[in-house]
């Protein structure tokens, strides 16, 4: 599954992400970091339901379920 | 005891005179708002006591006293001042909520120069309109944000320095950028804040309208004397209180409530610069035994959605008073709060304009819980009709919430746009832009806004402004902006699109237009949910009807579509 985090990682990376902000890993804090907002939690939902065709709903996308890349594919392979 | 006491005995014969008396103000006298949170502390004997209590991520956690606050902002004034930044030059804040951003506030006051802060998540272009209608001098930012600084510089030839206050080294400095670090700089001891007076612009905060650009709200000096007075009587600050004010120094409630107020009286103050999870909230609580807790219904309802089982893992004991800002609080919300916490939010009503709370609820005031309270001792309010703009004086009846225009902290116009400054009073009112009614104790109750901005987590949105960031984007013909309802954040963007031949309405073609106008504006901006459709609603002369679609949303009656063209 290194494949999916490796996507959902190069995602964020490139749209959340800065040249002076890119050391992002797979345990680095996205929400609580402030990297993402809960504004922007939304467009990263909407990713990940299309890329991996699935539907997340709106209970379980949380601020602490979308916290890391290692979070994000776990809450990912519950829904597919 | 609180410190307002009776709220009735509080209206009889009140004066601002109360507040300019207290901070030894004399009319026509200078009056430096840094200068007041900072060096008039410390000669108040408070120089040893904790100011700012900052925590970021991974529990990094810096402290200053009242010392530092008056040494470092001396520091930073007077390196503005060597870079030739001279009172009244706007100074822009783009950071995050890091202590740069607080302690440059006070220095940038201090020089008489104007703080322009901006929310640190705002896009390139966000930035850029309002940078370009204060035709700022100098940006104060960080590495992280300083790329959208890059973007737009070529179009900005009044901005002369981009001052990093965290440059590492790693990457050379590019064009205009120079590197100053707070907590290295050689520190000045004494400086002599400029003698600015009442009328003396102070900051400039940008709030967006329904049309047009957003708007830069002029405040001056001056405004201290109300925003002194409302944090000491409603957010009830005293001596020992540990308090944290949860807003963005980005936004108005940030500046006004989360610098000025509490350190115009000498309060130690916390921030947490960390993203919202109800489980950091709740641990930076207990750590820093928080007693006073100023924070946005959508944070609350965030908190409410978490449960309550969370709630026992932590001693939330310390928490005396809690009050809430950013749009109307509902009534379920307070009565959780009183639930959970053993006490109620209260509700503060007032906006950007207003620079200072206007209609709230009090710590000794029987709570209404939904209701916005009353009008502040020297705050003159009504309900206008919404056709002749008199007072509707009648009990129940529904109108514009209006305030004679004669507070302190009152905007003073509209930054190079004083036109649309005056279309904001009626018949001598002062027209917030929302509808209330009145009770038959004189609580006022929220309806809801008179126009079409959009009230997201506490934040308006022009739709105007994200329908023009639509129509740039390559495949949209056509687009409409309006509110949706939503749980947490009361409101977020929805837009309907057309799209040019050859695009798809599919989902990838959503989630483009999305992220193309989070970056490009903001997330707060970033449309929620995108309808695509073969035609938009619109008059016969060609003009979009938002209304329309906006009553579709909130299950509304449409009203007269005499004017819709047929299809």
């Amino acid at each position: 599954m290194e494949d999916m985090k490796e996507m959902i990682l190069e995602y964020v990376i490139e749209e959340y992400c800065d040249e002076e902000n890119d050391d992002v890993t797979f345990d680095t804090p996205l929400i609580s970091g402030g990297i993402v907002d809960s504004f922007s939690m939304v467009s990263l939902k909407r990713f990940l339901e299309n890329k991996y065709k699935i539907s997340i709903p709106d209970a379980d996308a949380t601020p602490e379920a979308f916290d890391t890349v290692n979070k994000i594919e776990v809450l990912v392979k519950k829904f597919q | 005891m609180s410190n307002i006491g009776s709220y009735e005995k509080r209206l009889e014969n009140f004066d601002w005179s109360i507040a300019e008396k207290e901070l030894d103000y004399t009319p026509g006298g200078n009056i430096n708002i840094g200068w007041y949170c900072s060096d008039r502390i410390c000669e108040m004997g408070k120089a040893n006591k904790p100011a700012l209590i900052w925590e970021g991520l991974g529990g990094i956690e810096k402290q200053y006293t009242f010392n530092d606050l008056r040494v470092k902002s001396n520091t930073i004034a007077s390196y503005l001042k060597d870079l030739g930044i001279k009172n009244e030059d706007r100074v822009c804040l783009f950071m995050d909520k890091i202590p740069e951003l607080y302690i440059g506030f006070v220095g940038i006051l201090k020089l008489g120069a104007v703080a322009q802060p901006l929310f640190s998540a705002f896009g390139d272009e966000s930035l850029h309109v309002r940078l370009d209608n204060a035709q700022t001098t100098a940006i104060i930012t960080q590495r992280k944000h300083v790329s959208k600084v890059r973007k737009i510089l070529d179009q900005m030839p009044y901005v002369k320095h981009i001052i990093l206050v965290d440059y590492d080294g790693n990457k050379p400095l590019k064009e205009r950028e120079i590197s100053f670090n707070m907590d290295e700089a050689v520190p000045v001891e004494d400086f002599k804040s400029f003698p600015t007076k009442a009328e003396s612009p102070s900051v400039l905060h940008y709030t967006s309208g329904t049309t047009g650009q957003p708007k830069g709200v002029k405040h001056v000096h001056y405004s201290l004397i109300s925003q002194y007075l409302t944090t000491k009587w409603v957010l009830d600050l005293q001596e020992n209180d540990i308090y944290w004010c949860t807003a963005d120094p980005g936004w108005v409630t940030g500046t006004s409530y989360g610098i000025i107020g509490p350190w115009s009286l000498g309060i130690t103050q916390c921030v947490l610069d960390t993203g919202f999870s109800a489980e950091s909230w709740y641990k930076f609580i207990e750590k820093r035994k928080i007693t006073m807790w100023y924070s946005a219904p959508t944070a609350i309802r965030s908190l409410m959605k978490a449960g309550n089982e969370i709630i026992k893992q932590y001693d939330l004991s310390s928490l005396r008073h809690l009050a809430s800002v950013g749009e109307p609080l509902n009534a379920e919300a307070v009565i959780w709060s009183e639930k959970v916490f053993g006490k109620a939010f209260l509700d503060t009503y007032w906006q950007t304009e207003t620079g200072s709370m206007m209609l709230t609820n009090y710590p000794d005031m029987k709570i209404k819980p939904g209701s916005m309270g009353k009008p502040f001792p020297g705050i003159t309010a009504t309900i206008l009709d919404t056709k002749t703009f008199e007072p509707v004086n009648e009990v129940g009846k529904p109108g514009l919430i209006g305030f004679k225009p004669d507070w302190p902290a009152m905007m003073r116009t509209y930054w190079r746009n004083e036109e649309t400054y005056q279309k904001k009073f009626e018949n001598g009112w002062y027209l917030p832009g929302d509808r209330a009614y009145i009770d038959k104790e004189g609580y006022y109750w929220f309806i809801g806004r008179d126009d079409d901005v959009i009230n997201t987590g506490g934040h308006l949105v022009s739709p105007f402004e994200v329908e023009s960031a639509l129509l740039e984007h390559e495949a949209v013909a056509e687009s409409a902006v309006v509110a949706k309802p939503d749980e947490v954040n009361m409101e977020v963007v929805k837009a309907f699109v057309t799209l040019k031949p050859g695009f798809e309405a599919d989902d990838d073609m959503e989630l483009k237009i999305m992220n193309f106008i989070r970056k490009k504006l903001s997330p707060l901006a970033m449309p929620q949910e995108i309808e695509f459709r073969d035609s938009l609603p619109k008059t016969r002369s060609g003009k979009i009807m938002r209304r329309v679609l906006h009553a579709q949303e909130w299950g509304e009656e449409i009203g007269d579509i005499s004017t819709l063209e047929d299809d």
